[in-house]
C-alpha cells in the first residue's frame, strides 16, 4: 500500500481538462460507449430484475467471502491447479515473480488485468530481470510509449493514429512501412504479438470471476490475446482480487448478461474463456491462482463501503460520468479512476491518503443508474466525505466557517441576521448592478458566473409584509 | 506457529463481516427461457451470426459434406486442421486434412489454413457458438491459431437465451470452455473499430436442420 | 388542502419570487398556504459536504417547524431531495429513537412543487400563460434521486402560449454540485459549458428549472457570457396568466 498521498484531484482535473486531444477523445469515446449501453440493456425487459440478482449475489458473496474463498481453494487444487494467497502487492509479486523465475523464462505474456497494474507486477517483474510483454493492443502501445491508462478500457484513447503509427514504427514494426490506417496499425500489433503467444511459456492473467462451486476461472475479452495467453503457454498464472469470486457455476446467467452490456454495449463480448485447474492435452499444464487482499479486508470491514467490492470493472460508472468524461482517468491518480474509483480508492489506500476523490463529483447519481450490480456510489460518496471531515483538523478553515454557519442556521434569530449582513455587505462586490466578484474561496465561483444581487426584500420580508395587510 | 497470508487473510475476512447483517435471499426474477417457437429463435441466431459478418450456410445432414466442400474451395482453404473425433462424413475432399491425433504442433497450426468443428451448444440471442472440448471439437488450441473456422452447428443446440446455455453447459463445466460471439476486435485506436486481431479472423458457421 | 410552504434558505435569501410564485400558484389552485416562519435550511450543503452531525440540529429544527403539517411543499427538488433521501441518515447518526421516528413520520409529507401538483393533486394545467420559448433542464434530484419523471415537463406542456423546445444531454448534470462548484471549479465549469452550449443550441428564451441551484449556475455562466437568455423556475412559469403580464 502507498504511503504517500495521491495527486489533488482539483489540480490533476485542471491540467486534464486543458487537454483539448483528450477531451475530445475522451468526449468522443464515453458518448459512443454510453449510447450503445443504453441500446442493448433497452433491448432486455428483465434488466433490472438482472441487477437486482447481481446485487444481491456480490452481498451474499461478501458476507461468506471466508466459506466461498476456501470452497474455491479446494476446486481449484482438485482440477490439479495450484492456489497462493497474498496479503499484499509485494508478497504477491514475490509469488508470481518466485513462480516465474521457477520455469526459467525470462518472459511473460500478459493479459490486461487491471489487478496486475494495481499491484505494479510488470515493475517487480523487470526487476527480477523479467520482462512481461503486454499483449491487449491498448496496453501494449501505452507500454511501448512508457506511459499508464486512462480509461479502464480504452487505456490509448488519449493517443490518435499518428502518434501510434510513429511509436510502431519505432518500436514492434522497424523499417516497416507503415501508415496510420487503424487496420494495419492493428495488423502490425498482430504480427508481432503472434510470435510472441506461438512461443511464450509463461503467461500471466486476471480474472472477472471464479466460480467457488466448480473452480472455473473466466476471462472476458474482445481481441484474442487472452484466449491466446490462456491456451499456448505451458504456465499460466492468474491474480485475482479476493472480492471477485462467486458462488455457482451458474451465476454465469446472470454475469455474462450483465458485464458485456455494461462494458462495451454489446449483447456479448468477441470470446470469453472458462477453465479450471489444469486439462491434460489442452492448454497449460501448470495453473497458479494467487488470491490478493492488498486492502479489500479494509474496506469489507466498512459497513457502507463494502459494496465497492461488488464492481465487477464494467466502466460504464466512467462513461457516464459528467466529471471522468471531461478529466480522464489520470487526474485521479489511481488505477480505478472515475466514480468507483473515488470510493474504490480512498478505502484501499486509506482516506487520508486520497482525501479529494470523494469530492470528484457533484453526486449526481448517473453512475448509481448505470451501475449494473447497484452499487449506490453516491452513498458511499457521502460516507467518505462524513470520514474525510472527521478526520480533519477542527481549526481548519472550512470546518471552522461550516459550523459557524451550522450554528447560524439552527437559529431563526441568527439566520435572519445572516440574510442581512449578506445583504449590506454585497456592494463591495459589485458592479453593473451584478456580482462578479467574490472574495477569498468563494471567488472561485465569480471567475466565470456572475451572481444575481441578494434581493432587497426576502421571502419571508414579502410574507410578513403581506400578512400585516400591506400586498396582494 | 507462524500464521501463513492464507490465515491472516481469513482471519481479517472473518473480523470484517462478524457483524454484518446476512444480507437478503437472492431474486432470480430474470427470464430462464426464451419462449418463443424453435423458428424464431433460430432466425434470430443467423441474425445475429450476420450481424458480425459470420458466413452462415443453412443445409441439412445430407447436404453437410457438400457445403463444407463448398466453402474449402470457396475459402481457398488447403490445409483443414480436424479435432481427432470429427466424422469422417464431414472431412471434405481437396483438402490436406490435419487430423490432431496424435496432437499437432503450434508451428503445424500456425501453416494450416483452417480448422472444422462441431460446436456444444449455441446461443440466438446473443449470436454465440460454445465450444467446450466435448465430441468434435477438439482442444482448444484448435479453434484459435488457424485464421479460419469452420463450424458446425445443429438447429437443436441452438438455444434462445444466456441461462439456457449456462444450464447446458453445467455438466461439463469444468472442460475449458470458449464462448465466440463475433470476430475479435478492438477499438483501441481512435475507437475505430478493427477487426480481426487475434484468433481466427473468418468463421463460417454452417446451420444445420433436422430435415 | 392547507400546504406548508418550505421555501428553502436559498430561494428565501436569494430567489423570493421563486417562493412567491409557489404562494399565489397554490392559493389560485385554492389551497391555503402556511408559512412557518422559523424555518431556517435543510442542512443539505453541510451534510454533503461531509458535516454530517453538524446537521442534526438543524434536522430536529426542521422536524420542530413543520412536525405537525399535512402537507410541506418545496419548490426545489435537491432540499426536498435531502430531506426524503438523507433525513433519516442523519437522525440515524443522532441515536436519538424520537428524532428517528419524527423524521420517518414526516418524509411522506414533503412533496416538491411539480409532485405535489401532478402526484398528489393530480393537476396538469395550472391555468399559466407564458408565451415565450422555454428550454427545460430536468436536475439530478429531480431524476435520479425524487424520481420526478416528466412531471414537470407534464405541468409546462399545459401553459398556454409556451413553446417547449426540448433540451439536448437534458440528463446530464449542470456541475453545480453543491461546493463542488467551488471545490473543482475547473471541472465545474467544463461541465457548465457544455451545458450552456445545449442551452444556445436550442435558440430558446428562457431555461426553465426546478432548482434554482442549477439556475444559478447555469444563468450566472450565461450571463457572464452576454448570452441573452433568461432563467425562471418553473413556480414563476406556472404562476403566471393572461391576466397578468409576462
Amino acid at each position: 500500500m502507498p504511503s504517500k498521498s495521491l495527486p489533488m484531484f482539483p489540480q490533476a482535473a485542471k491540467a486534464a481538462l486543458d487537454n483539448s486531444q483528450l477531451r475530445r477523445n475522451l468526449g468522443k469515446a464515453t458518448t459512443t460507449i454510453r449510447t450503445k449501453r443504453a441500446s442493448v440493456v433497452s433491448e432486455l425487459p428483465d434488466w433490472e430484475d438482472l441487477r437486482a440478482a447481481g446485487s444481491a449475489i456480490k452481498a451474499h458473496v461478501m458476507r461468506h467471502l471466508d466459506e466461498y474463498l476456501l470452497q474455491l481453494e479446494a476446486a481449484v487444487q482438485r482440477a490439479g491447479g495450484q492456489v497462493h494467497w497474498a496479503r499484499d502487492a509485494a508478497e504477491a509479486n514475490r509469488i508470481i515473480t518466485g513462480i516465474v523465475r521457477g520455469t526459467g523464462a525470462d518472459h511473460v505474456v500478459k493479459v490486461k488485468s487491471l489487478t496486475t497494474d494495481e499491484i505494479h507486477l510488470n515493475k517487480a517483474l523487470a526487476a527480477a530481470g523479467i520482462r512481461a510483454i503486454e499483449t491487449d493492443l491498448a496496453e501494449l502501445i501505452i507500454q511501448l510509449a512508457g506511459e499508464t491508462s486512462s480509461h479502464i478500457l480504452v487505456p490509448a484513447i488519449h493517443k490518435n493514429r499518428s502518434e501510434i503509427r510513429d511509436l510502431f514504427r519505432r518500436t514492434i514494426a522497424k523499417g516497416e512501412d507503415l501508415t496510420d490506417n487503424p487496420q494495419q496499425l492493428a495488423a502490425a500489433a498482430r504480427r508481432y504479438l503472434r510470435e510472441q503467444f506461438l512461443s511464450a511459456q509463461v503467461a500471466v492473467s486476471g480474472a472477472n470471476f471464479a466460480i467457488a462451486e466448480t473452480g472455473t476461472i473466466c476471462v472476458v475479452e474482445s481481441e484474442g490475446n487472452g484466449r491466446m495467453c490462456l491456451t499456448l503457454p505451458q504456465t499460466l498464472i492468474t491474480v485475482m482480487g479476493i472480492e471477485k469470486v462467486l458462488p455457482t457455476f451458474q451465476d454465469f446467467a446472470v454475469f455474462l448478461q450483465l458485464l458485456p452490456r455494461s462494458s462495451t454495449g454489446e449483447r456479448m463480448n468477441p470470446y470469453t474463456s472458462l477453465w479450471t485447474g489444469v486439462t491434460p492435452g489442452d492448454g497449460p499444464q501448470t495453473f497458479h491462482l494467487v488470491l490478493l487482499d492488498n486492502g479489500r479486508t479494509n474496506v469489507l470491514a466498512d459497513e457502507v463501503g463494502r459494496q465497492a467490492l461488488h464492481c465487477i470493472r464494467c466502466s460504464a460508472c466512467l462513461n457516464i460520468c459528467p466529471v471522468y468524461s471531461r478529466t480522464g482517468g489520470h487526474a485521479y491518480g489511481s488505477v480505478y479512476p472515475g466514480p468507483i474509483g473515488a470510493i474504490l480508492t480512498p478505502q484501499l489506500v486509506g482516506v487520508k491518503q486520497a482525501k479529494t476523490l470523494p469530492y470528484a463529483s457533484t453526486l449526481c447519481g448517473a453512475c448509481y443508474e448505470v451501475c449494473p450490480v447497484k452499487i449506490n456510489i453516491p452513498e458511499v460518496l457521502l460516507h467518505l466525505r462524513g470520514e474525510v471531515t472527521r478526520g480533519t483538523s477542527p481549526l481548519n478553515p472550512e470546518a471552522l466557517a461550516m459550523r459557524e454557519l451550522a450554528h447560524i442556521f439552527a437559529n431563526p434569530k441568527r439566520y435572519e441576521q445572516a440574510q442581512g449582513l449578506a445583504r449590506h455587505g454585497q456592494g463591495l462586490f459589485m458592479h453593473g448592478g451584478v456580482i462578479d466578484h467574490l472574495p477569498g474561496m468563494l471567488g472561485s465561483w465569480t471567475t466565470a458566473r456572475d451572481l444575481a444581487p441578494v434581493p432587497r426584500q426576502s421571502f419571508r420580508d414579502w410574507w410578513r409584509e403581506r400578512q400585516k395587510g400591506d400586498q396582494v | 506457529m507462524k500464521k501463513t497470508a492464507k490465515d491472516a487473510i481469513l482471519a481479517r475476512i472473518r473480523g470484517a463481516i462478524a457483524n454484518a447483517p446476512e444480507p437478503p435471499p437472492i431474486p432470480r426474477d430474470f427470464r430462464e427461457r426464451d419462449e418463443r417457437d424453435r423458428a424464431a429463435i433460430l432466425e434470430d441466431f443467423i441474425d445475429r451470426l450476420a450481424d458480425y459478418k459470420a458466413i452462415v450456410t443453412r443445409t441439412d445432414e445430407a447436404g453437410l459434406p457438400q457445403a463444407i466442400e463448398e466453402a474449402c474451395r470457396q475459402h481457398g482453404i488447403s490445409r483443414l486442421v480436424l479435432p481427432a473425433d470429427l466424422p469422417s462424413s464431414w472431412v471434405p475432399s481437396g483438402v490436406t486434412v490435419m487430423r490432431d491425433d496424435p496432437p499437432l504442433s503450434l508451428a503445424a497450426l500456425d501453416e494450416s489454413s483452417g480448422v472444422l468443428t462441431g460446436c456444444a451448444i449455441a446461443i440466438a440471442q446473443t449470436g454465440t457458438i460454445i465450444l467446450d472440448g466435448g465430441a468434435s471439437q477438439g482442444r482448444r488450441a484448435l479453434s484459435l491459431i488457424p485464421d479460419r473456422h469452420l463450424c458446425v452447428v445443429r438447429a437443436e443446440q441452438v438455444v434462445g437465451l444466456v441461462p439456457e446455455a449456462i444450464v447446458g453447459l453445467a455438466e461439463r463445466a469444468t472442460h475449458p470452455i470458449t464462448l465466440i460471439s463475433g470476430p475479435s476486435a478492438t477499438s483501441d485506436i481512435e475507437l475505430s473499430r478493427v477487426e480481426g486481431v487475434h484468433g481466427p479472423r473468418m468463421l463460417h458457421v454452417f446451420v444445420v436442420h433436422a430435415r | 388542502m392547507r400546504v406548508a410552504l418550505f421555501i428553502t434558505c436559498f430561494n428565501d435569501t436569494l430567489f423570493p419570487n421563486v417562493g412567491i410564485a409557489t404562494t399565489h400558484l397554490l392559493e389560485r389552485l385554492g389551497h391555503t398556504v402556511d408559512f412557518p416562519e422559523a424555518q431556517t435550511c435543510c442542512g443539505q450543503m453541510h451534510f454533503n459536504t461531509g458535516y454530517q452531525r453538524e446537521t442534526i440540529p438543524l434536522v430536529r429544527h426542521f422536524v420542530e417547524v413543520f412536525g405537525t403539517a399535512e402537507a410541506i411543499v418545496a419548490p426545489s427538488a435537491s432540499c426536498v431531495g435531502m430531506v426524503r433521501d438523507l433525513y433519516s441518515k442523519a437522525a440515524a447518526l443522532s441515536a436519538d429513537t424520537a428524532l428517528v421516528e419524527a423524521v420517518d413520520q414526516l418524509i411522506p409529507r414533503v412533496y416538491e412543487l411539480s409532485e405535489f401538483l401532478v402526484k398528489r393533486l393530480g393537476v396538469t394545467d395550472v391555468g399559466a400563460y407564458y408565451p415565450h420559448r422555454v428550454t427545460y433542464h430536468p436536475t439530478c434530484h429531480s431524476l435520479r434521486v425524487l424520481h420526478l419523471g416528466d412531471a414537470p415537463l407534464q405541468l409546462l406542456r399545459a401553459v398556454k402560449g409556451i413553446e417547449l423546445v426540448e433540451l439536448p444531454n437534458a440528463r446530464e448534470c449542470c456541475g453545480f454540485g453543491g461546493t463542488f462548484a467551488i471545490k473543482n471549479v475547473d471541472t465545474s465549469l467544463a461541465m457548465l459549458s457544455d451545458k450552456m452550449r445545449c442551452v444556445l443550441d436550442t435558440n430558446a428564451e428562457v431555461l426553465c428549472s426546478a432548482d434554482t441551484s442549477c439556475l444559478l449556475h447555469i444563468g450566472g455562466g450565461l450571463h457572464r457570457q452576454r448570452a441573452g437568455v433568461a432563467t425562471m423556475h418553473l413556480a414563476e412559469i406556472l404562476a403566471n396568466t393572461e391576466s397578468e403580464a409576462a
